[in-house]
């Protein structure tokens, strides 16, 4: 997960300080790859905190009803959730590696890992498709009559399941809209070796929607 | 600092158009543009919304109907408690006033992403039309007060998902301009403007940027899971099949009490600019006022439940979220002594700013003290939901932020628009606001008190009185306002042109034109002093900083 190019600190020089007093010439379009960083890292913030809150939820529940929680975690694939996780990491690392590739000035192998990522993302969401739609045959859905016969506590699991892991997926499709763009930016060269920030904030984001999966993954899939 | 008036020749921001008619307007991605495209939408949707509150108190004149049927007027609260909060008072200050000085009081020509400030505008608009178009779709407009709370918000057969997705796009907005601003402040201060040279307001507006940042998203999932639950029925709020209302509750206040930091702390930052400006005296305690919005910013976080002390919780649970209740009473009164100390011995010139300012000052801390009575659990128990708590948040943010924004809207107004407005109509206005004002909440604290419950659309007999006072109340406080508001909008056309410093202001935004050049600044201008200098003004050492 740790990428050398994420973990920057936002931290501001004194001499950065002074240097961007000058910054603005024309006032409209300056370029402020730092400040752009501070941005991104904040809204990143901001969506850790929303799933924060689904994670407290999922806290509060699991103490509820531990029981329920168990034996409803004990139905979900393992194989096709670890498939799903290998996919997720590895889509990182190319990520991580478009981002190195550009900064070095090779073109070529940026946008080829570019698209490795949006690859592995699209696998990533097919193979969700087959687990949910999985569940949906088996009579596991929403309101469904077939979950609403179960207790309380697996209902509330699945409804926990459905809503964290959609809203996750829900990220992944943006993540690969923005990762589009970013592949057209790259093709068209306004992303390069001397202006990357766009492709590195895009990085940044890809990375926290692996990082939130990190977290989805065992709460549902492991912890019997 | 770049003194005196600058060249003429420079364009302002009301002749610099990069677009045709409208456009210049709402293609613009000038931070005063936007500002300003903030300051009309809000005032609309402040009229509305006084237009709804109005009604409701009509309502209230007799005991049952006066003029609408009980459902009525439960989306008649509702879509008052929507309007006012989520789309007037938390991006009030920030969004209009925050743009358009927070990038000239620390010496930069813009905000740090301009672009993303006018996505910020659509936002809102987008948000606010969503939250109103419930008003004219089947089903009815939403009736579960601005609160939503389960389960009632997904048993309800009025139209709660438009609202709900219309807070969430208002609480995105609001994210984006937080990110923004605290960036600003981060990037683009110019060379001098140390953290502590910032003007107060400014430090308000970045207390308030983190809030928003770090508050938003919390209300923004417990909003879509509502949505969800509505939709799809998963049960994660659902008491029937599992899940527990009381949780809601927990994530809402989690982001709606620090909410109510990023009303009024804003409000708080304009008063640390208007007090030092006509006392003509440096603000008492500038280090401290920043540190209390600091304060006030971090406790924020941890009083949340004091909403839910009727709810169900721990008795343990409870004191303690009492005794933290306490503890953010004192940096806000740290600030109100320190704002009467700088008033002491300063050389007060009387003008509508600054009597908006004492209005606040008296209304505040009214409101504050009986937030102390809501927060101490054994009198909170007998006054909850009541009146006690409507009178309570009205002095608070009607009383403590709207009557700020006008204070700055008048402090600032021959700066934004280049016109003065009539003194004499401004300052009659306000013996009408406050009396109004008064009459129309502080006999809703009595009610309250004597047992007369927030949200009934009938009441018994013996509250008629009150009621009547109350009502009478709202139409002199209408009054007031309308008084106020065709003042400013008359002056806006007829108004005399305004001096580049019509209040000897000694900030940057008073050292550029009026209005402000396209760009604010001929050149950055190099900052060697604290915020509050009045000393080459007075010609003497009290003004020193």
């Amino acid at each position: 997960m740790e990428n050398p190019e994420i973990s920057t600190p936002i931290s501001i020089s004194e001499s950065e300080k002074t240097e961007q007093a000058r910054h603005l010439s024309i006032p409209h379009q300056h370029k402020d790859a730092i400040g752009a960083k501070i941005g991104m890292w904040l809204f990143l913030f901001t969506e850790l905190l929303l799933f924060g809150g689904l994670f407290l939820l999922y806290m509060a529940y699991r103490l509820q009803y531990t029981k329920d929680f168990v034996v409803a975690a004990s139905e979900l694939n393992l194989v096709l959730g670890t498939t799903n996780t290998i996919i997720l990491l590895t889509s990182s690392l190319t990520m991580a590696l478009s981002i190195a590739a550009i900064q070095r000035g090779k073109k070529k192998l940026s946008v080829a890992m570019l698209l490795a990522t949006i690859g592995f993302a699209l696998a990533f969401l097919v193979i969700k498709y087959f687990e949910w739609t999985a569940k949906f045959h088996h009579g596991i859905a929403p309101n469904s009559p077939e979950l609403l016969s179960k207790p309380n506590g697996e209902i509330i699991f699945y409804g926990m399941y459905f809503s964290m892991t959609g809203l996750h997926a829900l990220h992944v499709i943006i993540g690969m809209i923005i990762l589009l763009f970013m592949l057209v930016f790259l093709l068209r060269g306004s992303i390069s070796k001397t202006d990357y920030i766009k492709l590195e904030n895009s990085g940044l984001y890809w990375h926290l929607v692996d990082l939130i999966w990190i977290f989805l993954f065992p709460l549902f899939y492991l912890l019997h | 600092m770049a003194n005196g008036v600058l060249a003429e020749r420079l364009e302002n921001y009301l002749e610099h158009k990069t677009h045709k008619g409208i456009f210049a307007w709402i293609l613009s991605t000038d931070h005063k543009r936007i500002g300003i495209l903030y300051l009309v939408s809000m005032v609309t949707f402040f009229w509305v919304g006084v237009t709804l509150g109005f009604l409701m108190k009509l309502e209230m004149l007799t005991p049952g109907k006066t003029i609408v049927d009980a459902q009525t007027y439960n989306t008649f609260f509702t879509l008052h408690g929507i309007i006012m909060i989520f789309l007037f008072i938390i991006p009030g200050i920030p969004a209009v006033f925050g743009n358009f000085f927070l990038p000239i009081q620390i010496g930069a020509k813009d905000v740090a992403f301009p672009r993303l400030n006018l996505l910020s505008w659509y936002l809102y608009i987008i948000g606010g039309l969503f939250a109103i178009a419930s008003l004219f779709l089947q089903g009815g407009p939403i009736d579960t007060g601005w609160t939503f709370y389960v389960p009632y918000s997904i048993r309800t057969t009025t139209n709660v998902i438009l609202p709900l997705l219309g807070a969430f796009i208002l609480g995105f907005s609001s994210i984006l301009t937080g990110l923004n601003f605290i960036t600003t402040v981060h990037r683009l201060r110019a060379p001098g403007m140390t953290f502590f040279r910032m003007p107060l307001f400014v430090w308000a507006l970045y207390a308030t940027a983190w809030i928003q940042v770090v508050a938003t998203p919390v209300v923004g999932i417990t909003i879509v899971l509502v949505i969800i639950e509505r939709a799809l029925h998963v049960g994660i709020f659902d008491p029937a099949l599992g899940g527990d209302p009381l949780l809601f509750q927990h994530l809402f206040w989690i982001y709606s009490h620090p909410a109510v930091y990023i009303m009024i702390l804003p409000a708080m930052g304009v008063v640390s600019e208007i007090i030092p400006t006509f006392a003509r005296r440096t603000i008492f305690g500038y280090k401290v006022i920043a540190f209390s919005s600091l304060a006030i910013a971090l406790i924020g976080y941890f009083v949340w439940a004091h909403h839910m002390f009727s709810s169900g919780m721990s008795n343990t649970s409870r004191a303690v979220f009492s005794l933290l209740t306490f503890l953010v009473a004192v940096p806000s009164g740290v600030k109100v002594f320190n704002w009467v100390a700088t008033l002491y011995k300063g050389s007060i010139e009387l003008r509508a700013p600054l009597i908006y300012v004492m209005m606040f000052i008296f209304l505040f801390s009214i409101g504050g003290l009986t937030g102390l009575v809501l927060g101490s659990l054994a009198t909170d128990v007998h006054v909850t939901d009541t009146y006690f708590v409507v009178a309570h948040f009205h002095y608070v943010m009607f009383g403590g932020t709207a009557i700020i924004l006008f204070a700055a809207l008048h402090y600032w107004f021959p700066k934004m628009f280049g016109k003065m407005y009539n003194e004499k109509l401004a300052i009659w206005a306000t013996p009408f606001i406050f009396i109004g004002f008064n009459m129309l909440y502080f006999t809703m604290f009595i009610l309250g008190y004597k047992g007369m419950p927030r949200r009934y659309w009938s009441y018994l007999p013996e509250y008629q009185t009150l009621h009547i006072i109350s009502t009478v109340g709202s139409w002199i406080l209408i009054t007031g306002l309308a008084i106020m508001f065709g003042n400013l909008i008359y002056s806006l056309f007829k108004g005399k042109p305004a001096e580049a410093n019509p209040w000897g202001g000694v900030t940057l935004e008073w050292q550029i034109p009026s209005p402000p050049p396209a760009e604010n600044f001929e050149e950055i201008p190099v900052v060697n002093h604290g915020p509050y200098d009045f000393s080459k003004i007075n010609g003497n050492s009290d003004g020193k900083s």
